[in-house]
Formats: C-alpha cells, sequence, structure tokens
C-alpha cells in the first residue's frame, strides 16, 4: 500500500487513486495514416520493466486529476510526482 | 487426573478462580490464567492430535504461536465453530468447548494411523504421484480421503454471529513486540515524547523474560517479573503511548502499512462475550517501526523427535514458571546450547528430576551448566538423543556419543527411561514481518541463523529478531538502536545481570545408528515431513528451495513452518554442499499466523456489504409491488406483477400496453453527464462515431461510444441545451467509467479542448412515458410546452414548468413507440411521478419495469450495450454502419475499423432469429449451430443475445451475433439444446415497425 503524493492535493493512501497504465503514450494525430503494425504499437503494446517506470495515476476518489508517477517496480519506491504535460524532475 | 501435574504454588495464574471447560467431550478444571495447552498439561495430558499424514500421535510441543501440533476446534452453538487454532494460545474461559482437529475417529483410537505402517509408500511428493490419475479419481475418491484423513478443521455452517470491527491508526513510531527489547524501546521513545503504538500477540508483556530464572537474570537490580511489572506500569502511565495485547501482527506492506489483529473477547467467559467486539482489525500507517519480534526455539530432528512428551526446552521453563505446571516428573533434557539449561536448573528448584542432559557439545563453560554439575544433574557431553520409545507418551530415550566431527554416532547405546524430553536447538530470529516488508536477510554461518541486513523502509529490528541474544546484549542494542533510530540524545541506563553463557553448535540432522531412509525424523510436525522426504526431493531433481518446499509440502501448513523451514534449509544446504546463505529461504507471506474472515471482513457484511443505489421513485416502486433486479449498485425496477401474475404475464401485460395505450418507465438511474464549454461540439466529434458539429440546439442525437480498439463501449442520447452546453446520458452501468474515460481524454489527450464534464446521473429523476397516449398524458402534466409534432418533433427537448417546477423534456425513444423523458431535479421525482400516474389514469397508463423496456426494444431490434455487445462488438458488426461516419478524419476507434481483423467478412454480426414454432422461446446464451452433429463437439458459429415472446407480434423473437450474419439472412440455422434441437430462421433484427411510423403516432 503505497503512499502517494497528489501533485494538487499532497500525500494520500494509494486506496484514493487508481492506475492508469504506461504514461507517455500519445494517441497519433493522425491515425489514419498509419500502418496497421503502427496503430497496433500504439493500441496495444506497453512495457512492463523492472525498475524505474514511468506510469499514470488518477486520484479517483480525490481531486479526479490524473498525473504522471515515476515508480520502481522491484521495490515501490516513488522517485516523482508531476502533472500531465510536465517531465519528471530527474 | 485432576491437576496432578500442577504445583501447590508458583506462577501467574490466579489460583483463586478455577474454570471448568471441555476437552474431547471430557470436562477438566484449570484456573484463569491458563491457556488450554497448560490446562491440559496440568491434567497431564499431552496427547491433542493426530499427524496430517501417518496419523501419529502428537502432543503440546510449544507454549505459543509457532505451535505445530495442538490444533483444536472450538465448538460453539448453532454451527458455529473455529478450526485451526492452537491450544497454546487459546486462554481458558467458563464455558470453553475444544476438540483435537486432526483425528478420526478418536484421539487415541486413529483409524488414519494405518498410514504409519504403510508409510513408506507416503513418502514426499506422495500426493502429486499419487492423486494424479485418472482425473475422475479427484473428486471421488482423492479429495474425500485427504479431506477425511488430514482433518484440516470444520468450518462452520451458520453465519458468523460475532461482531468485528476495523480501525485505522497513524503513529510515530510502532513497536512490534513487547519482549525486554520492545519495553525497553518503548520506554525509551515515550520518554522522549514520540506517539508510541506498542503491541504484542500475547495477554501478558514482558516477553520470554517472563519466564526466566530471577536467580539469574535481573534489571536494575530488580527480578524479571519485578521490572516488567514496573516497566509496564510507566507505560501504561504515558500518555504517549498506547498499548495494545492480544494483538498480532498479521501483514507487513510497504510504506509502513501495517495490519494486526486484536483478539478483544476470545478470553472471556460465553456470557461476558455477549455484544461486545470480538475482534478488531488494525490499518496503521507508522512513521517508524521498530520490530521486537523475538525468536523461535529450534527442535532437533533426530529418529522419532515427533512423540508426546517431547517439547521445546524453552516451553516447558514457561510452562512451570508462569502456569505452575510441570510437564512431567523424570525428565531429560538434549541440547546444544547453554539455555536449556536454565530449565533444568529452574525444574529442579521447583523438586522435579532431572534425569539427564544430553549435549552435542563436548563442554561449556557457562555458568549454568556448571551450576547443573554442581546440583548434581547428570550431562552426557558430546552425545545425541538418537531414538525414542513410547507410542501416545514418550518413555524411553536412546543415547550414544557423537564420533569426533559429529557425522556418526559410536560406542554404546544407553536407554534412558523418562516421561518428558525437553529440547532445544538454539533460537531463529522471527524475521518473518521484516521479510514481509521486502527486507533482505543473510545468514551468519558461525551462529547459524538468518537476521535482518538491508531494508529500504524507516525500520530497525532490535533485540533476538535481530540475532542479538542475551538480556544484557539485547537491552543496551534496544536502547542504543532505538535512540539513534529516534534522534533522541539520552537515555536512561540500565545494568543487567545474566549467566555468562557457552558457545552454541549445531547439526541440522543429527546422525542415527541406522541406515539412512530407516528413520523418521520429523522436520515438519504439521505436515509431517521428514528428513529423508527432503532427501528424496533431492535426489529427485529438485534443486530449488522453492520447489523443495512445494514438493514435500515442508513449511506449508497453517504455521507456515515456524519450527520446521530452518533445518529443513540446514539439510537442504548440509546435502546439496551449498551454503546455507546462498541457499536463500522461502518467502514469508502475510499472515503471520491465521486470521477470521470475520475480522477481515468487519462490518462490510449484508446491507453494507456494498453500495445499494435507489432511484428518487424508490419507494413507489416498492409500494406498487414491483420486483427488483440489480443493475451494477441501483437497484432497478424489474416489473410490477398483480396479485395473480407470474414475471411472464406481468411483463407481457406491461409490453402491451406500451404500444396501446400508455406506459411508464423510471429511467433515473441512466448516466448523465453536463457538458460545457466552448468546445463541446469538437469533444463530441471525437469521442463520438457520428457527426456533432451541425446539431442544432434543442435536438437530441444518439451516439456509438467506441474503444480505440473500435470495441462498442457505451451508448445513449445527447441533447444540445445551448451552444456549448450538452447533456449526455450514458448507459446505468457504464455511467462510472465513462465518466472517467472522457475526464482522461480531456486532461491528458486534448487539454487544450475548453470542456468540463460534471456527473449530475443523481441530480435529476429521469420519468419515460411512451405509447399512443403519451403525447396527451404529458401535456396534462406540463405547462407552456407546445407538443405539436411541428413545435416538438422526434429527437429534440423542451424547457418546461410542471407546476413551479422547471423540467426537460425529451422526445425519444427506446421502445419506438411515441415517447416523452421528463427529466426534473431529482426530489421532485416522486410527485412528478404521481403526477403522470393521475394524469394517465384514464389511458390506463402502465409502470413497466426493466424486462419489459427490454423486450419492447428487443421487437424493433435496439441493441443494449453489455447485452448485444461483450467488448469484441464492432459498429459494423452491428450492422449500424449508418452511424459510424465516413466523413470525420477521426474519432476514437475509428483507426481500428479499418484493420485487418475488424474488416473481416465473417465477423459474427447482429441478426435476429425466429424459430419455426412462434411458442418456443430461446435460451439466453444459446449456442448456434450451422450443422447438427450426434454430439457435441460442433462448430458453434454464434450465440443467443437476447430473447423474448413478444406480445405485440405474438410470437417468440430473438437477437443474436452469429458468423458471416450479415449474409444469412433467410437461412436455417439450429440450436441445440440438452433435450432437443431447435430449428431457427435468421431475420431482420426490427421485428416490428420498420417504417418507424409508430414513433409519430
Ligand atoms: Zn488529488
Amino acid at each position: 500500500m503505497l503512499i502517494i503524493k497528489c501533485p494538487y492535493c499532497g500525500e494520500r493512501d494509494h486506496s484514493e487513486f487508481s492506475y492508469g497504465g504506461e504514461a507517455h503514450i500519445i494517441r497519433p494525430k493522425q491515425p489514419t495514416e498509419l500502418s496497421d503494425d503502427q496503430w497496433a504499437e500504439y493500441l496495444f503494446m506497453r512495457k512492463n520493466i523492472k525498475g524505474i517506470q514511468y506510469e499514470r495515476w488518477n486520484h479517483s476518489h480525490g481531486c479526479r486529476r490524473w498525473f504522471n508517477m515515476a515508480r520502481d517496480t522491484s521495490n515501490d519506491k516513488i522517485h516523482s510526482v508531476y502533472k500531465i504535460g510536465e517531465k519528471p524532475s530527474n | 487426573m485432576s491437576n496432578n501435574y500442577r504445583l501447590s504454588t508458583g506462577g501467574q495464574i490466579s489460583r483463586s478462580e478455577p474454570i471448568l471447560f471441555k476437552f474431547n467431550g471430557k470436562t477438566f478444571r484449570g484456573f484463569k490464567g491458563d491457556t488450554l495447552a497448560s490446562a491440559l498439561l496440568s491434567n497431564g495430558i499431552h496427547l491433542v492430535g493426530r499427524s496430517f499424514k501417518y496419523h501419529r500421535p502428537r502432543g503440546i510441543f510449544t507454549s505459543g504461536v509457532e505451535e505445530p501440533n495442538a490444533l483444536v476446534q472450538i465448538i460453539k452453538d448453532q454451527g458455529k465453530t473455529d478450526p485451526n487454532l492452537r491450544a497454546t494460545q487459546i486462554e481458558i474461559y467458563e464455558g470453553l468447548n475444544a476438540t483435537s482437529q486432526n483425528c478420526w475417529p478418536s484421539v487415541k483410537f486413529d483409524f488414519g494411523s494405518i498410514n504409519n505402517f504403510f508409510s513408506p509408500i507416503i513418502p514426499a511428493g506422495f500426493y502429486y504421484k499419487t492423486f494424479m490419475w485418472p482425473a475422475s479419481f479427484w473428486e471421488k475418491v482423492y479429495e474425500y480421503f485427504i479431506r477425511k484423513a488430514a482433518g484440516l478443521g470444520k468450518s462452520p455452517t451458520k453465519k458468523d454471529p460475532d461482531i468485528y470491527d476495523h480501525s485505522y491508526h497513524h503513529c510515530e513510531v510502532l513497536i512490534v513486540g513487547a519482549g525486554p527489547a520492545g519495553l525497553v524501546a518503548a520506554k525509551v521513545a515515550a520518554n522522549a515524547g514520540k506517539k508510541v503504538l506498542l503491541v504484542d500477540e500475547r495477554p501478558n508483556f514482558g516477553g520470554n523474560l517472563n519466564f526466566s530464572n530471577s536467580d539469574y537474570n535481573k534489571i536494575n537490580g530488580l527480578k524479571p517479573l519485578e521490572w516488567i511489572k514496573k516497566t509496564c506500569l510507566e507505560l501504561q502511565n504515558n500518555k504517549n503511548i498506547k498499548i495494545l495485547n492480544r494483538t498480532s501482527v498479521a501483514a507487513y506492506h510497504n510504506y509502513n502499512y501495517l495490519i494486526m489483529v486484536q483478539n478483544l473477547t476470545d478470553h472471556l467467559s460465553d456470557k461476558n462475550k455477549i455484544g461486545k467486539i470480538r475482534q478488531r482489525l488494525w490499518k496503521v500507517r507508522a512513521k517508524k517501526v521498530i520490530l521486537a519480534t523475538g525468536s523461535i526455539e529450534r527442535p532437533m530432528i533426530f529418529d522419532c523427535n515427533d512423540r508426546p512428551g517431547i517439547m521445546l526446552s524453552s516451553a516447558v521453563r514457561k510452562y512451570i514458571n508462569t502456569y505452575g505446571v510441570k510437564c512431567g516428573n523424570n525428565i531429560s533434557i538434549f541440547s546444544n546450547n547453554d539455555d536449556a539449561y536454565e530449565t533444568a536448573i529452574t525444574l529442579h528448584n521447583k523438586g522435579v528430576k532431572i534425569k539427564s542432559i544430553i549435549d552435542i557439545r563436548e563442554k561449556s563453560d557457562g555458568t549454568l551448566p556448571k551450576k547443573c554439575i554442581e546440583l548434581g544433574i547428570k550431562i552426557h557431553w558430546k552425545s545425541a538423543v538418537i531414538y525414542t520409545e513410547g507410542y501416545k507418551k514418550i518413555n524411553k530415550i536412546h543415547v550414544m556419543q557423537l564420533s569426533k566431527d559429529n557425522s556418526s554416532v559410536i560406542g554404546r547405546k544407553l536407554k534412558i527411561d523418562c516421561d518428558l524430553l525437553c529440547v532445544s536447538g538454539g533460537y531463529t530470529p522471527a524475521v518473518h514481518l521484516f521479510t514481509q516488508s521486502g527486507g533482505k536477510l543473510d545468514y551468519d554461518e558461525k551462529k547459524h541463523y538468518f537476521f535482518p541486513t538491508k531494508n529500504t523502509l524507516s525500520q530497525i529490528s532490535i533485540g533476538s529478531c535481530n540475532g542479538t541474544f542475551g538480556l544484557k546484549n539485547i537491552i543496551s542494542e534496544s536502547q542504543e538502536k532505538t535512540r539513534e533510530f529516534l534522534n533522541i540524545k539520552e537515555v536512561e541506563q540500565l545494568s543487567v545481570l545474566e549467566p555468562k553463557s557457552g558457545d552454541f553448535e549445531n547439526i541440522w540432522l543429527l546422525p542415527s545408528n541406522k541406515i539412512s531412509g530407516k528413520t523418521k525424523s520429523f522436520v515438519d510436525y504439521q505436515n509431517d515431513s521428514t528428513a529423508n522426504d527432503i532427501k528424496l526431493a533431492l535426489r529427485e531433481g529438485f534443486k530449488s528451495i522453492e520447489h523443495v518446499k512445494r514438493y514435500t509440502t515442508t513449511g506449508m501448513a497453517t504455521d507456515q513452518g515456524k519450527i520446521a523451514n530452518m533445518h529443513a534449509l540446514g539439510i537442504i544446504s548440509e546435502i546439496t554442499n551449498t551454503k546455507l546463505g546462498e541457499l536463500g529461504t522461502t518467502t514469508f507471506r502475510p499472515p503471520y499466523s491465521p486470521i477470521t474472515f470475520g475480522a477481515l471482513v468487519g462490518r462490510n457484511v449484508g446491507q453494507f456489504f456494498d453500495i445499494t443505489r435507489k432511484t428518487p421513485i424508490h419507494d413507489w416502486h416498492e409500494k406498487n409491488n414491483a420486483k427488483f433486479e440489480d443493475v451494477g449498485q441501483w437497484k432497478r425496477a424489474w416489473y410490477y406483477p398483480s396479485e395473480k401474475e407470474n414475471m411472464h404475464d406481468s411483463v407481457q401485460r406491461e409490453s402491451k400496453a406500451a404500444r396501446t395505450s400508455a406506459g411508464i418507465l423510471d429511467a433515473s438511474t441512466l448516466g448523465k453527464i453536463d457538458i460545457q464549454g466552448s468546445d463541446a461540439s469538437e469533444f463530441l466529434n471525437r469521442i463520438y462515431t457520428n457527426a456533432w458539429g451541425k446539431l442544432a440546439i434543442g435536438k437530441c442525437r444518439y451516439g456509438l461510444m467506441l474503444n480505440d480498439d473500435g470495441m462498442v463501449y457505451d451508448d445513449g442520447v445527447t441533447t444540445r441545451l445551448d451552444e456549448n452546453h450538452y447533456i449526455m446520458t450514458t448507459t446505468t452501468g457504464g455511467a462510472a467509467t465513462v465518466m472517467g474515460k472522457l475526464e482522461d481524454f480531456l486532461q491528458t489527450e486534448w487539454p487544450e479542448l475548453k470542456v468540463y464534464l460534471t456527473s449530475v446521473t443523481d441530480h435529476f429523476a429521469t420519468i419515460s412515458v411512451c405509447g399512443p397516449n403519451s403525447k396527451k398524458i404529458l401535456e396534462k402534466v406540463t405547462q407552456s410546452i407546445d407538443y405539436s409534432d411541428s413545435n416538438f418533433p422526434h429527437m429534440s427537448f423542451k424547457n418546461g414548468l410542471i407546476d413551479k417546477i422547471k423540467c426537460r423534456v425529451m422526445r425519444i425513444s427506446f421502445t419506438g413507440e411515441l415517447s416523452y423523458e421528463i427529466n426534473v431535479q431529482a426530489n421532485y421525482g416522486q410527485s412528478v411521478w404521481k403526477k403522470c400516474m393521475a394524469a394517465g389514469k384514464e389511458y390506463g397508463i402502465t409502470p413497466y419495469g426493466t424486462e419489459a423496456m427490454h423486450l419492447l426494444r428487443a421487437e424493433k431490434g435496439f441493441i443494449i450495450v453489455g447485452q448485444e455487445t461483450d467488448g469484441t462488438v464492432t459498429p459494423v458488426d452491428l450492422q449500424m454502419d449508418w452511424i459510424v461516419s465516413k466523413k470525420k478524419y477521426d474519432f476514437i476507434g475509428k483507426r481500428s475499423l479499418y484493420r485487418s481483423d475488424t474488416m473481416r467478412e465473417d465477423r459474427k454480426q447482429y441478426v435476429g432469429l425466429l424459430t419455426n414454432d412462434p411458442k418456443e422461446i430461446l435460451e439466453e446464451g444459446a449456442q448456434i449451430v450451422a450443422e447438427v452433429k450426434n454430439k457435441p463437439p460442433m462448430n458453434m458459429i454464434g450465440h443467443v443475445t437476447s430473447s423474448y415472446y413478444s406480445p405485440n407480434l405474438n410470437k417468440s423473437i430473438a437477437l443474436a451475433v452469429v458468423k458471416n450474419g450479415k449474409n444469412l439472412k433467410g437461412k436455417k440455422l439450429y440450436v441445440p439444446m440438452p433435450n432437443k434441437t431447435i430449428e431457427v430462421i435468421v431475420s431482420d433484427t426490427i421485428f416490428l415497425d420498420k417504417e418507424g411510423k409508430r414513433l409519430n403516432a
């Protein structure tokens, strides 16, 4: 059970948040110009790394804002949280 | 046998409060303060159960949580019973009724013990090897055999009547364990003003210090019990500290989140339990955690080391000091360390005869062994117990000398009579919680134990759980480490007296005079696995410790190998010639000791199990005999049967009325999202498949929402209320997820769009009135709305008033009838509903439920997301190409509609089905085939998604998805059912009013 520092609300219990998969996957602006493979790459392929992973979280039972998190999946250590559109601090 | 083994004085029991209790049907006497184990031992009872596989008699082995043998079932009234409890932890109370768990038909005569004579055929992996084949034997034979023979306790048959509670707690410092280390740490922390929570699973604090010998152990000049009492008193008077006894930490999660279970009433008499909370589950967030969880004494592994009357030395010391109970009259001790000598001296001083001490060491220069020699106790140095005799109770031990390198036994075999053998194999740090928290262990090759090294949390381990032994070391470490950990400047110094201790020596598996394979040296008592089982597993090629564990089931019983694990590892290490540190340990998983389901569930039972959502009109439905169906968390009116009607009749009547005169439906559960902002139209354009730019103000439009994989996700009607203001409806079940998904797009994908979403599902009551007379009814109910077709056509909306209440009326239809939907502020929902009922009385307005609604829309072939779709259906599959914009450059899901798979011609497509016999109603979910065979398997090409008897068409109708269905219209297909095959003809999905004339009736 993590303690997550929502960039808008501060530290809150894990149970207030929901996980939203890998971060920084931008929906293609011109999907129709992509090949099936390119589209499938965007749609289906996700990393599942051991180590620091960038992921999306939603403060679903709080401010309902989405934000990003750099989390080490091997020990659950949260290295940084940052707003959508921002870059991780390190 | 009444208390023959109770000394006349001593112990911490209350002798003025005798307690009667039942064990295996017989009544016994104990005292307040006894555990079930100590009370039984005071009555001379050791034999408490049978072992898991071989059904060997087993006795009480320990005095605490680590107990592998004395598992009992507590019988309570009315089908209530608690299995898998350890007799060593149960505090006796008036009315306690316990039975042995693992024996059948009785503890004295055990049918399963036949296994014992056949034991060569129950080696490691027996269950894997034997119960593999044939598969059909599992249910009939194996499971029955295993359950019966294993006797793993009985489940209760009735609802648990007890009350359980949950509580959250935040603290600066959590200290787990209130032995000497924990008490010292608590005092240091609380005196420095820290907010402390101190917990211990036992009723009394002080840990093993409670029963240590007061002649040899002193703190600040005080005897152990005096110091414990004084310290506890000081702590109780300190406002900074909260103290919980009978509280076991079950799990230690990341970020210092710990789950604990507090036992509040299990020790009280049945009368005093009434109305009280039985257990409380604590969810604790601690800034810092101090683990002082102590250590567990090890057994010794030799042939027949499992007989009743063989007990841990520290347990025997606890029974005599804490409970005034001697576990035998003629005692031998088998040891590899000095601690067992403290037991010997304690027993001796209380007048119990010590027959002999067998010690694997050559000598010891410790204080206590010297004292034993002075006392004239016979010590057999450099010797080992190689065998024991006695079936239901030990009566003899065989002793031989150890060879110089300890690899074999030599010399003459000595047989010593005894009625109790204390074993002491040293101590294993209790690192369970530490490893649960993610901490890493190292192995000390000299001291032969794993101890905590690295951890990532704000946490320390102190005392014997950290591998620190000896009272002096434990106390000075606790003070120093706590001081440093909590940034405290100074602490009170304590002076400690302790006996000088000799070195400890370790042999994992003791040598035997028998040939290998002929011994029964038990490693895991509870799961009945022996050293030979481990050897066999290794011979058969299992290398990983996790595999050996599963193959032999060592350490997999309810005690999770608290006693067994170290020796299993040690034996593997010796045989494979691998260093223990490299071998690693198996994983300790939560819970540390078994927890009740009640504690986990807490108050979230019955009506509190999940939220129940009711519409503002719910009361009316209830009063009018509605039957309800659960849709997500909502209770929706399903149908309204009259006294004589069954469900079918009721639904048929409701459906008929809706088409012939007027029906009324509570549609308040539909999800409603208020969408505002200058980019609202553009936003809808992107998330719906059809075009939204040109929807005029005051108009409604049906929309289909896809995932980006092209599959239908939700649908509903959205109305343009104003230039930059829409109200969207979603399916009842999809409301929350649609809202979440739309928010997600706005916040992360298109932050440049000026759009604001508000969930207003609960803010509005929605009443749908349909049928040829609906317009007349609406005209009576609302003021200031002109219902003429020219002013108020299909798919449009008007603001209006009902008396002084504002309302929105949409002319939209899910039934295919002329239909209006009134939206009013939720509080007015019921009164407006009643107004509609009154206004519609002359037309026989009929409330209809969700079942009739489903039927009516099926007559029109309208889909229900989640019924016709299942996440693998595209709009093209639904033959709803008309709603998919070709002109729009992009919308969510568009690209996926052009993938090779979604463009396949032979995908399952949406069709209607008609049966030959119009009375035959297909079963929803039934499979469809093109070709019938005598028996399965047959090639299934689709399934029935919806099926009803239509009262308006006087025949059965069904909807289905069928491979290549688009091209099968008019073709014959089959629905094979258990006792017949039903012929069906593929039809159009619209069964009634194909032209849509009724919308303007
Ligand atoms: Zn927040």
